[in-house]
């Protein structure tokens, strides 16, 4: 409905003609500099050939499994966080005793760069499919308890006076008052903590190297410097990166929609 | 039927039952009962850690777990002793810190730049924006195999991509700020005469200080990040080259101290850029 509204709008034709311009300019002449062998024709293939990898990478069905194969780690890592990190970041943000007990080292941990935790993971779980998707689930983790905290922390105190006069035991409160009042604040972490696993997805697939996935058909890749696969394998990341995002971006509108009505 | 009750229920009840609103009365107790407030949370909150030092005290003498899981913490602090005497520690935290400063600095110098041409120049951004957008959802990650290949694994492999990590937020925000900078804002500087570079560095600039900042900060700790990413993917020498090594030989008291120094210098930076940020937030509300 709002895609049709907004192509309607005369200015916007433009605005589409300029954000199309640059890519396009760029895309001319890299096929160019292919076929003039400007660049050395391993560090630059052209764009048909990358086509073509792709299109036998989907034919073996190679690439399709990779793809599916991330997703599925991706996927298997958020909902463990989403399932941990929510209640966590609820009983953070609405029990004093909680925070004071543990919010401390809650942000020390979060400083921990991710990538720290590569080698720790990996001496515990091994590298195979239960470590990557410990990493994930780690990476999704942190945006989540502390989006969550944040959203039981913002709700006005007031509110929560009005739920003891009102005699509200644990449950009515976390119901009728804490999960409304933290309603957005956690749809934005669970969003967060989607991208955070797509990038989790891809450094495990990196360095824990087994298995396919497209983190590792992307060191295939440079191993065997085949710079079409490489190329492919990115464009499909970044793709995918988008795909998941704009999803989280609906889910977290409809959500919001749903919670207002 | 919807689980969530009706938005404005809350809101009614708090007007129905006439609760207070203020509460602007915690901020006034005396120096040395803030003082011993503190202390008495420092020590709350250190007791969690210390639970979990006993625990772990008590598991490697007890062996409750294999040394190759969790290694005893007297190894742990045997060896940090060790490598600090020895001055690795140091020299591996300086290699690292150097690389983040170098890329840091690239990155979010051509952030800003970037930033504030896509903020005063509406048709750059509407030319540049799409692609900066689509350039900037692959992970960061992602584009390492590709550089390796371009620039091999040396030095500029690492400050290339630490400074594209911390390029992404410093735009983004750069951008964002300028742009919400009130139109009204600028107005009173044609008033006053000024030029384009007046009006940029004295009322553009100032107003997006505080966005700016928050995309400097991200900026700085998504390098850190993509530090010891790189340095566990292909280095010789810095933190996460300590902790590959650390896990190629199955020595965990390896990995967990440089874990414990990647940590520390991570909450510095958090901390610094943070009070910083917090500085800036009262000078803007002050003038």
């Amino acid at each position: 409905m709002t895609v049709t509204a907004v192509a309607l709008r005369p200015s916007v034709g433009s605005t589409h003609w300029r954000a199309v311009a640059l890519p396009i300019v760029l895309l001319l002449a890299w096929e160019f500099a292919a076929h003039a062998g400007i660049g050395d024709a391993r560090f630059l293939p052209s764009i048909e050939s990358v086509a073509a990898r792709g299109w036998t990478e989907i034919v073996d069905g190679q690439l399709l499994l990779d793809i599916a194969m991330s997703l599925t780690r991706d996927i298997a890592g958020f909902i463990i966080a989403a399932l941990i990190g929510v209640p966590v970041g609820l009983a953070l943000g609405l029990s004093r005793f909680v925070e004071r007990v543990f919010g401390p080292t809650f942000s020390a941990y979060r400083q921990i760069a991710l990538f720290a935790w590569v080698p720790l993971i990996s001496l515990w779980f091994g590298t195979g499919e239960e470590a990557k998707i410990a990493f994930v689930a780690l990476a999704a983790l942190n945006p989540i308890v502390f989006n969550s905290a944040e959203g039981a922390r913002s709700i006005p105190v007031q509110y929560r006076e009005v739920a003891r006069v009102l005699t509200f035991d644990r449950w009515q409160l976390l119901r009728y008052v804490a999960l409304p009042g933290a309603f957005p604040s956690i749809v934005t972490g669970l969003h967060l903590g989607l991208i955070y696993a797509w990038l989790a997805t891809v450094g495990a697939e990196f360095f824990l190297n087994l298995g396919p996935g497209l983190g590792g058909r992307i060191n295939e890749g440079r191993e065997l410097f085949q710079m079409d696969l490489l190329l492919l394998c990115v464009l499909l990341l970044g793709v995918i990166g988008v795909l998941l995002n704009k999803l989280a971006g609906l889910a977290e509108t409809r959500l919001l929609a749903w919670q207002k009505r | 039927m919807s689980v969530i009750p009706e938005p404005g229920y809350l809101e009614a009840a708090v007007d129905a039952l006439a609760l207070s609103t203020d509460r602007s009365d915690r901020r006034t107790c005396a120096l040395p009962a803030r003082w011993a407030r503190r202390l008495q949370a420092a020590a709350v909150g250190l007791a969690f850690p210390a639970v979990l030092l006993l625990l772990w005290e008590l598991s490697a003498r007890y062996g409750w777990l294999p040394a190759q899981i969790l290694p005893d913490p007297r190894l742990v602090v045997e060896t940090i002793q060790e490598f600090v005497a020895s001055g690795e520690l140091l020299d591996d935290t300086r290699i690292s810190l150097m690389r983040v400063a170098q890329g840091f600095l690239f990155g979010g110098l051509a952030g800003l730049l970037l930033g504030v041409a896509m903020g005063l120049w509406p048709r750059f951004q509407a030319y540049v924006d799409p692609l900066f957008l689509a350039v900037s959802q692959v992970p960061t990650l992602g584009w390492m195999p590709l550089l390796i290949l371009l620039v091999g694994i040396d030095e500029e492999l690492k400050v290339i991509i630490i400074a594209w990590s911390a390029f992404i937020p410093v735009t983004l925000n750069t951008y964002r700020g300028i742009r919400a900078v009130p139109a009204r804002y600028r107005e009173v500087g044609q008033v006053l005469t000024f030029g384009p570079w007046s009006t940029l560095t004295k009322i553009v600039l100032p107003a997006a200080l505080p966005t700016i900042f928050v995309g400097i900060r991200e900026g700085l700790a998504n390098s850190w990040q993509t530090l010891v990413a790189a340095e566990l993917f292909a280095s010789s020498e810095g933190l996460g080259y300590l902790m590959a090594w650390g896990r190629q030989l199955f020595q965990l008291d390896l990995v967990i101290m440089a874990m414990i120094a990647v940590g520390a210098i991570g909450l510095l930076f958090n901390w610094g850029l943070g009070s910083i940020e917090r500085r800036l937030r009262r000078w803007q509300v002050a003038s």
